[in-house]
């Protein structure tokens, strides 16, 4: 797989398979998951709050806690779709790319359904494997509302 | 369905010594009692002061459906008012926050007024001669609720005329606060990083029961817990805990733990959880803040300001405070089986970067709606909201370690999983919504 975009729509759809590990095995050992609070206008993670900044230890945690049948909040279980717009490369260059990619996210579960919205902004590197996920930024539309629990990954 | 409008007895009877009735989370009808009455006769968090730090700055916030309006006033202080223009009842802002500038202005037909509400103009004023307008309301500019107080930039509101004072209602609790400002060595916190918003389709009251729940973290957050500990099995003691797991692996404490941790309870349903030490007290020293604290309070009363972290501290309805880390819960009914939960994390001044670090990673952690802790509350929220539709039985138990003689007393200390925490919320429920019905039928 050395055309990047490939990574991108791969990763969407391993999430939307459920097949969690695969998904993290995409992950740079220094990879990051990241969903700021303030959308496209955050600067870092670290001044201000965020949905979601995860390394892959915690990252493990999440694809671990899901297979553990006491994992309540799964009874019924969630399913995903990941709706993506083409990927554009903003930037390439020293085995290094970066990618955005605006998408819809569904996330199901029993009677319900959430929509959200946004673009998924991909810092890959490339690795003797092929592309690593150096970070997975994802940029709501509106990530600061009050929303219900998101229970996979966007 | 029982009707309860008029029936404060009714009402009354719906908290009974060990047990709680279920239309106390299911009710419409009580919902609309509750914001008449409960949430208009007490205290309620509206905001901090960090949040206006300049006139005019102002935040739009609802309370019990009332919409208001916190404003920083020329002379600094903080004002609340309603936001609702007195010619037709437009909103006089409609962003969450902002500046307005010198005066507020409304939209529709320009009737304008002073930061404190105070009536500055309206155009064709000759139409107005002779009217009763300035003999009504609509003349009077916007209408302010009276009752505010800010306790070290705590905002908080009593939209009622009747009702505790605001030092009578919380009486001790208040320490609470004492302590989270006080971690910082210079006395002031302000709000930092932005607020992680949730619905949760549950009444407000299992929410804030939860907050004292000790016994629940076992079965509730097995899977995050015995997913972190597998993650750490196997390093030695002496490798330093990356800070998420530092804050996450205490929610696998035994019940043991949780029961020696202690509670206190308070008049009007005002809760500490954690007495004698609690799932935050383990968090690494930081010798430059310690050396920071001790030079501001001297080392008695420094030791004795960081070595209370209690789990959560109830301000109800409305609020949940830690400590340590520097976080607040606030607790927002928006309808019988729908609640708006925000949590906030603090900067200290004078105190070192990773504090307010803490505060953002917990809060994201454990508050945010991708939380991995967090969904298996919100799961049994929603679960228990549906369940207790069930024929068979309309009641919610709360018996551990009922004792009679707590019926006589307000302030009691007692073991960390001893119900009482709940049952306490429930008389104070009781008490306020009696006191609103009878007073105002």
């Amino acid at each position: 797989m050395n055309d990047p975009r490939d990574v991108v729509a791969r990763e969407a759809a391993l999430l939307d398979a459920r097949r969690f590990d695969d998904w993290l095995a995409l992950f740079a050992d220094d990879g990051h998951y990241w969903v700021p609070l303030l959308g496209a206008a955050q600067a870092d993670p670290f001044s201000h709050n965020s949905l979601a900044y995860e390394d892959r230890l915690l990252l493990q945690l999440r694809v671990d806690r899901l297979k553990n049948p006491r994992a309540h909040s799964q009874h019924p279980a969630s399913r995903s779709q990941h709706v993506l717009q083409a990927s554009r490369i903003e930037d390439e260059s020293g085995g290094e790319v970066h990618l955005r990619t605006p998408f819809l996210y569904i996330e199901a579960r029993g009677e319900d359904q959430i929509l959200l919205s946004g673009t998924a902004r991909h810092h890959l590197v490339r690795t003797p494997a092929g592309w690593a996920i150096r970070e997975k930024r994802i940029d709501l539309l509106d990530a600061a509302r009050a929303l219900p629990a998101i229970q996979l990954f966007i | 369905m029982t009707s309860y409008r008029h029936h404060p007895d009714r009402v009354a009877a719906l908290v009974q010594n060990d047990r709680v009735h279920r239309d106390l989370y299911l009710s419409e009808e009580i919902f609309a009692l509750e914001q008449a009455h409960l949430f208009a006769n007490t205290w309620v968090y509206l905001g901090h002061a960090s949040q206006v730090p300049e006139p005019g700055d102002f935040v739009a916030q609802d309370i019990a459906g009332r919409p208001l309006l916190m404003v920083r006033q020329p002379d600094g202080a903080v004002h609340v008012l309603y936001n609702r223009c007195a010619h037709k009842g437009t909103q006089l802002v409609t962003d969450e926050s902002g500046n307005t500038g010198r005066f507020f202005r409304c939209p529709y037909h320009a009737w304008t007024y002073k930061l404190d509400g105070a009536p500055l103009g309206v155009p064709l004023k000759n139409g107005y001669e002779g009217t009763q307008l300035k003999a009504c309301e609509s003349g009077r500019g916007l209408s302010v609720v009276k009752h505010v107080k800010v306790y070290r930039d705590f905002v908080f509101v009593r939209l009622s005329d009747t009702g505790p004072s605001f030092e009578d209602y919380f009486g001790e609790v208040l320490g609470a606060i004492d302590n989270m400002v006080d971690r910082s060595p210079e006395g002031k916190l302000s709000v930092g990083g932005g607020v992680l918003r949730n619905i949760v389709h549950c009444n407000w009251k299992m929410y804030l029961e939860n907050i004292n729940d000790t016994v629940h973290p076992m079965s509730t957050h097995e899977s995050a817990t015995k997913a972190a500990e597998a993650l750490w099995e196997g390093r030695a003691p002496t490798d330093p805990k990356p800070m998420a797991m530092e804050q996450i692996l205490p929610f696998g404490s035994g019940y043991e733990f949780f029961d020696k941790m202690g509670g206190r309870v308070f008049a009007n349903g005002h809760s500490v959880l954690g007495v004698n030490f609690s799932i935050h007290s383990n968090y690494a020293q930081l010798p430059a803040y310690e050396a920071a604290m001790q030079a501001a309070h001297g080392a008695q009363r420094a030791a004795d300001i960081l070595q209370r972290s209690p789990q959560n501290s109830v301000f109800y309805p409305s609020l949940s405070v830690k400590g340590s880390p520097q976080a607040i819960r606030v607790i927002r009914p928006l309808a019988a089986n729908r609640t708006l939960i925000e949590a906030w994390s603090f900067r200290a001044a004078g105190a070192p970067a990773l504090l307010f670090e803490r505060a953002m990673s917990y809060n994201r952690l454990v508050f945010s709606p991708m939380s991995v802790v967090a969904h298996d509350d919100v799961h049994l929220f929603e679960s228990i909201q549906r369940g207790l539709h069930a024929g068979g039985n309309e009641w919610v138990s709360l018996h551990r370690n009922y004792d009679a003689a707590e019926l006589a007393q307000s302030t009691v200390t007692t073991n960390g999983t001893n119900e009482l925490l709940m049952r306490n919320q429930f008389r104070a429920w009781a008490k306020s919504m009696a006191a609103g019905m009878e007073a105002a039928p």
